[in-house]
């Protein structure tokens, strides 16, 4: 019973330091965008080399949020990997589906401006957050 | 899938909570389970069966969907 005790303790203890370490790992990446994103325009005046090392740092970074995420969705339980995957599926289809529409809306010439990716990516996270609470209430 | 996990949980007294942390899970996959509103895969199955010293059989029923 200890032993059990220890190695749940064991388990709690390690899924919130693969939270904590995703958590720093994104506000890294975050930090590193900002700086990729503004310090041409802000701090370096468009110089070259600052700006093929800060985006160069950002995929460092970027790379590192992947494998802190995959350390994170490997030490969850099954059911919350299962939430985990049917949001992503969802946020993957709707995603592809989305994002080529929108892209053609501007080539059928429905729209007058270009579609930005960053819309996408938002309704990438909505999509993804919605699933996540969906998924989490489906199996309350 | 029905299973006797609610019963056997209460019959030793247990919380939710307790036998999360006993099967390294969370609270809301206990509860999920009991409720028949997931499956656990075969690992999860057989550690729970070797927990209350049972067969699998004993505490998991599968029933065909109607």
């Amino acid at each position: 019973m200890n032993d059990s005790q220890t190695r749940s303790g064991d388990w709690a203890t390690s899924n919130k330091k693969n939270t904590t370490r995703l958590r720093y790992w994104t506000f890294a990446w975050v930090a590193t965008m900002a700086v990729a994103a503004f310090g041409p325009k802000i701090i370096w005046d468009f110089a070259t080399m600052p700006t093929i090392l800060a985006l160069l740092v950002n995929l460092a970074v970027g790379f590192g949020m992947i494998a802190a995420n995959k350390r994170y969705l490997e030490g969850l339980d099954e059911l919350h990997q299962k939430i985990f995957l049917d949001a992503g599926a969802l946020t993957l289809g709707v995603g592809l589906v989305c994002g080529l529409s929108y892209e053609l809306l501007e080539d059928i010439k429905l729209i007058s401006f270009e579609p930005e990716i960053s819309h996408l990516v938002m309704l990438m996270c909505l999509t993804f957050l919605a699933g996540m609470i969906f998924g989490h209430r489906r199996y309350q | 899938m029905k299973n006797r996990l609610k019963v056997l949980r209460a019959e030793r007294d247990w919380t939710q909570a307790q036998l999360a942390s006993e099967l390294e899970v969370s609270r809301q996959t206990v509860n999920a389970i009991e409720k028949g509103k997931f499956d656990p895969s075969l690992p999860l199955a057989f550690k729970v069966a070797r927990l209350f010293g049972l067969s699998i059989e004993d505490i998991f029923h599968y029933e065909a969907a109607s």
